[in-house]
């Protein structure tokens, strides 16, 4: 069983929804990407996702786009992705990276595999890749021990919804709105159904991401789901901080409020 | 996935549907301009080997370029599905216009994302969109040119799919995409088949289009494909030159990656991330390129070439003063094609050029390279 699939039972059996919190490497910069993810983990976070900064993010909104620009304008490389990665996966916590799949593509899809399971990786979380072009990295996951994590959205109709799932290893991401990255006011009216919709057809952990930005949202979240998922909230902690210092401080603070959000869930 | 699968299925029964067919035909015909003009440009063509080169006018279709071919398929079509926006993505403004055409001719509503380095360099564009009665949101992340007013088209259709079709002005993005626009555009290449056959007594050596997303290319192309005597000859914005790095030359530059949803060649570091290309004519300044050229390069039916900056002006130039015709600068990549390929075929040959679109909204950009203006 996986490191990913091990913290959903766990957090399960404790009556509760797992955490997953994501920052992208390389903001503000390297080694304080590493130090706000390390932090995340300690204040609560049960899984990790690290974001491949990426020069064409098509499904992220204003926040993370503008952490993407000043990742990549400060020079982060793949090799800095990898490094992020083995630093926080020796806090000891799962580690996924969220990436889109030309880096990946380019790398070779099973170097890339190889460095990230070596690099102490658990998994890939690719927004943009299909399971029907998914073949290669499919058998790579599988040859490497990693989670293949793809993801579902409102529109996505009950065929889809059972190709996707039965690619998925880890847990499937569900999308809770039509729409992009970033934090809302009010958790998706359609996050609830959809969930609903994927049990159908798989008995793998289901966590939401898109939007939930603070402890109340997470709550609600966690009364229908597996896993809640916030990304933005963390990034603009960061962006809205004077110095890295305190915005490592801001995202263990909001680490903590979730993960109490999500030891209440609203049922 | 649902919205593609969803035009996907429209595409197909459209596609099938006499009725549709026949609508489509009547605009091309009566507001569109079609059949276009096969000209032949003897001047011109003493400048290019002297031979005979022949012109397929479509800058003299409605809007000024092949865009409207696209537009109109592709707004009957949102039509069909029952949706009352369309958004598009534009680079030098001509698919922006084309599509706002669109909108006005049909009642839709329009909104149309421009790079905002393009909104200047392009402004006459603007001002038209504007006039036509679409939204046109300029696009300041990135490098704020055609790939991502891309990117945000498609965030915007994630968030809007119930209401909005997307309309790309290219042979490229997610599958329908790349055959859909093909399939609209592929009338060019049809009459100019016809045409040269009529003009010139055979079909030509070659086929010459400058390439940026592909459409007016493939769509000039794709007739000729099984006629094997044909060569097919793409031109690509050289920039700079290939050795700066200043260019957007994908295909002759580029390799095999993912970008837009489709498998295609793009500029790429070595981390795979995205370049940013340079060209004078913002229509040709996109890092991709249809798939079907990724395949007609790698199956060796097409070839492609680099036309740098000033290769194109001077051909811009050329026509300009031997035919009396002011070209697009992207078409102008062209012209320079068969400058260059002309004289290697020798004065029996006969070369067909694409002309994309006319230079008008170019005036500008050229009066301010060849000191015009003062």
């Amino acid at each position: 069983m996986s490191t990913v699939s091990t913290a959903f039972e766990r957090a399960g059996a404790e009556g509760r929804a797992a955490l997953v919190g994501y920052l992208p490497a390389g903001f503000p910069s390297v080694p304080d990407a590493i130090a706000a993810l390390t932090a995340m983990a300690q204040a609560g976070v049960d899984i990790v996702e690290i974001g491949l900064p990426y020069s064409d993010p098509l499904m992220d909104g204003p926040v993370i786009q503008e952490a993407a620009r000043r990742a990549l304008a400060a020079g982060t490389r793949v090799s800095d992705v990898l490094d992020t990665v083995q630093a926080v996966a020796a806090a000891g916590v799962p580690v996924l990276v969220m990436t889109y799949w030309n880096p990946v593509d380019h790398h070779g899809v099973a170097a890339f595999a190889r460095d990230l399971a070596n690099a102490g990786g658990s998994g890939l979380i690719t927004p943009d890749l299909t399971p029907e072009e998914a073949g290669p990295w499919l058998e790579a996951a599988a040859a490497r021990g990693l989670d293949p994590v793809f993801l579902v959205a409102p529109s996505s109709s009950a065929e889809r919804i059972k190709l996707i799932t039965a690619a998925c290893g880890g847990f499937v991401y569900a999308a809770s709105v039509m729409g992009t990255t970033g934090a809302r006011d009010a958790v998706g009216g359609q996050a609830a159904g959809l969930v609903r919709r994927v049990r159908e057809y798989t008995k793998l952990p289901v966590a939401v991401g898109l939007g939930v930005k603070d402890p109340s949202q997470a709550a609600e979240v966690a009364g229908f789901a597996d896993g809640v998922i916030v990304g933005s909230a963390f990034v603009r902690r960061l962006l809205d901080a004077p110095d890295a210092g305190a915005g490592i401080a801001a995202v263990r603070d909001l680490a903590a409020d979730l993960a109490a959000g999500v030891r209440h869930p609203d049922r | 996935m649902s919205a593609l699968d969803e035009l996907t299925s429209a595409y197909l029964s459209a596609k099938a549907d006499p009725g549709f067919q026949a609508e489509l035909a009547a605009l091309l015909r009566d507001y569109a301009g079609r059949p276009t003009l096969l000209t032949e440009v003897p001047r011109f063509a003493a400048e290019a080997g002297g031979g005979r080169v022949f012109l397929k006018r479509e800058d003299l279709a409605h809007t000024g370029s092949h865009k409207i071919n696209n537009v109109i398929g592709q707004a009957l079509l949102t039509r069909r599905m029952g949706k009352t926006r369309v958004i598009a993505e534009t680079g030098a403004g001509q698919h922006g216009v084309a599509t706002a055409t669109a909108c006005a001719l049909l009642g839709l509503d329009c909104v149309v994302y421009m790079g905002e380095e393009d909104t200047r360099r392009q402004a006459l564009n603007v001002a038209r969109m504007r006039m036509l009665g679409a939204e046109v949101i300029p696009v300041t992340t990135g490098s704020r040119t055609l790939k991502d007013a891309i990117n945000e088209a498609f965030r915007d259709w994630v968030t809007t799919v119930d209401t909005t079709h997307y309309c790309i002005g290219s042979v490229m993005g997610p599958h329908p995409f790349p055959v859909m626009v093909r399939d609209f555009q592929r009338v060019i290449g049809l009459e100019a088949r016809e045409q040269v056959q009529v003009a010139a007594g055979r079909l030509p050596d070659a086929v010459i289009a400058c390439v940026g997303g592909g459409s007016n290319a493939i769509g000039a192309f794709h007739a000729f494909i099984p006629d094997d005597g044909v060569r097919l000859i793409g031109c690509e914005a050289g920039g700079d030159g290939l050795a700066t790095g200043r260019h957007a030359a994908t295909l002759v530059g580029g390799s095999a990656g993912v970008i837009h949803g489709m498998r295609t060649y793009l500029l790429q570091d070595d981390d795979g991330q995205t370049l940013d290309t340079h060209s004078v004519s913002a229509g040709l300044d996109y890092p991709g390129v249809g798939p079907e050229h990724a395949w007609l390069h790698d199956t060796g039916r097409a070839s492609y070439r680099a036309i740098t900056d000033a290769e194109a002006m001077d051909a811009f130039s050329v026509l300009c003063r031997t035919e009396g015709i002011i070209p697009a600068i992207e078409s102008a990549h062209a012209l320079a094609g068969a400058l260059q390929l002309g004289p290697e075929l020798g004065s029996d040959a006969v070369l067909l050029v694409n002309l994309s679109g006319r230079g008008d909204k170019d005036v500008d950009i050229a009066a301010q390279w060849f000191g015009h203006l003062g």
